[in-house]
């Protein structure tokens, strides 16, 4: 069959059913722009572990005079309690693991804490005798925190190790959930719009019986009868997935990169170089399910 | 060019079978009609012969082909050598008379070259050239019938093959649609007729295989329609 007449085969089906090829294009196209939305969210989190991992650090805590008495039997640590922490984080056994560490001191902390919490209702009321004398302490490997975890965890005056990724987890956490509905939102509605393209063409073959059966006898090859609905259904797709893949960089450049960026400025945050890594899965995933939905669907109106 | 042999077909569900034990040899340039009452197993013969369906036992051989071990991906390239006609014409109702025709021959792949060469020329063997821009339903039913025979013929088949041609068509019609098969069969192609109008068959005076129950009971050269129906 040669191109010009597959073509205008392809257009005549798509005219003859113009509504279900527009529910075909909006169900591809929102159903996409959610694995687009969800996949960017991966990216997004990758990029924060990267980033803040990076900068994730261990905290000794030292006891305070306001401790709980289980931890802190002794409430607030002694000077000796320090020494003994340094001696222990500058020992042969722990210093190979260990980046760098600094003290922080009371009032240190508590000029950290008015900063954080500046204009909070919080600030006022924190005295610095209430927070902890703190050593902030970078790893070669963020991974082996526990190491820090076991030498100092029953030490007396030692309140707390705590790991700040531990915080940090919590957050990709919800993130990674918020990606993970919306890939299962977009499973479903991609399972509902391959369900489409397939009634689609279905009806499509069906108001074209008649065409179908006549090609049959003269001797159309089953390729060349199959290929325009096919076709049919990969454009319809195609024209969803690349909507889909539109919406996703406007979503990068205007609201991402345009406004989360610019109220978040301490944060790396994906941009239209991700962007354009989606983009193309978004269209390959669209035109593999729309072919191989009407594929399948057609392959009824071949047996001969 | 065709050979059956020995065919049993049977359909699920019903206990007689639709051809038995049937065996028919046609040689090039024949025009044979295949005659008896409905039910008899002409069509179901007619399928076979265009690898519609396959027999449960015996062979048939059309055009050098097995068609009972004919994988199906080779079938449409079998049937591109073939010629088939049936009683409801079966035109494409949104295409014009030249449009009808051109369609078997685009999606078989032939080049605007030869399509827009030989169109003409089969419309007007059929006697339809000044009415190649006109639709279907602007047709007499015997005109329908030329259009169809144009498109079967267009691809110069060895074998045409005609279901019931004229099973739609006043007599006087069917004549101009008989005397334009004897056209085409003087030409060098090969004709097999199923029909059940005596009229034709005794006029034509050519081989006549009569079916009945699934069985061939007569087959005569030069024949009648005979006394049984």
């Amino acid at each position: 069959m040669k191109l010009g007449f597959m073509l205008s085969e392809v257009a005549e089906g798509l005219r003859r059913n113009l509504a279900m090829v527009v529910s075909i294009i909006l169900v591809t196209f929102i159903s996409l722009t959610f694995v687009g939305t969800a996949s960017l969210l991966q990216l997004q989190i990758g990029q924060m572990k990267n980033y803040w991992y990076d900068r994730a650090q261990v905290a000794i805590y030292l006891c305070t005079d306001i401790s709980p008495e289980a931890t802190c039997p002794r409430g607030q640590a002694a000077d000796d309690v320090k020494l003994q922490v340094q001696e222990r984080l500058d020992s042969p056994t722990l210093s190979p693991f260990i980046e760098k560490y600094y003290f922080e001191d009371k009032e240190q902390a508590f000029a950290n804490f008015q900063e954080q919490f500046a204009g909070n209702a919080v600030a006022q009321y924190v005295k610095p005798e209430q927070l902890n004398e703190t050593f902030w302490v970078n790893l070669y490997d963020p991974n082996q925190s526990p190491i820090l975890t076991e030498s100092f965890a029953g030490l007396a005056g030692v309140e707390e190790v705590r790991d700040q990724r531990s915080y940090l987890d919590q957050i990709f956490l919800i993130l990674n959930i918020a990606s993970l509905a919306a890939v299962s939102i977009a499973a479903l509605m991609l399972i509902s719009s391959a369900l489409l393209i397939s009634t689609t063409i279905r009806l499509s073959a069906f108001s074209r019986r008649r065409e179908l059966g006549i090609m049959r006898l003269v001797g159309a090859s089953n390729f060349s009868i199959q290929l325009p609905f096919i076709l049919e259904g990969v454009v319809a797709a195609l024209i969803g997935s690349v909507l889909a893949g539109i919406t996703v960089l406007v979503l990068i450049q205007f609201f991402v990169q345009g406004f989360l960026a610019q109220s978040l400025p301490f944060t790396s945050f994906v941009g239209l170089s991700d962007g354009m890594l989606v983009v193309p899965l978004l269209i390959a995933v669209g035109v593999v399910l729309a072919a191989a939905a009407s594929g399948l669907a057609i392959r009824r109106y071949l047996k001969i | 060019m065709i050979s059956i042999q020995n065919v049993t077909k049977k359909y699920k569900g019903t206990p007689r079978p639709a051809l038995d034990q049937v065996s028919l040899e046609i040689e090039k340039g024949d025009f044979v009609f295949l005659v008896g009452a409905s039910g008899s197993g002409k069509s179901s013969l007619m399928r076979l012969m265009l690898r519609e369906d396959v027999p449960n036992s015996g062979s048939v051989h059309v055009l050098g082909e097995n068609l009972v071990g004919l994988p199906a991906r080779k079938v449409p390239f079998f049937r591109r050598r073939l010629g088939v006609v049936f009683q409801d014409f079966r035109l494409l109702p949104n295409k014009t008379v030249s449009q009808n025709v051109a369609f078997s021959l685009q999606v078989i792949g032939k080049s605007e070259g030869f399509i827009q060469e030989a169109v003409p020329d089969v419309l007007r063997m059929v006697g339809l050239g000044e009415k190649a821009d006109r639709f279907p339903n602007e047709l007499s039913g015997g005109e329908q019938q030329r259009v169809a025979l144009a498109r079967a013929i267009v691809n110069k088949p060895a074998i045409l093959l005609a279901d019931e041609p004229t099973g739609n068509l006043d007599p006087n019609t069917s004549e101009g649609i008989m005397s334009l098969l004897n056209s085409i069969n003087l030409s060098g192609t090969t004709v097999v007729m199923a029909t059940h109008e005596r009229g034709i068959v005794d006029q034509m005076k050519k081989r006549v295989v009569e079916l009945s129950h699934g069985q061939i009971v007569r087959d005569q050269v030069a024949g009648g329609y005979g006394v049984r129906d």
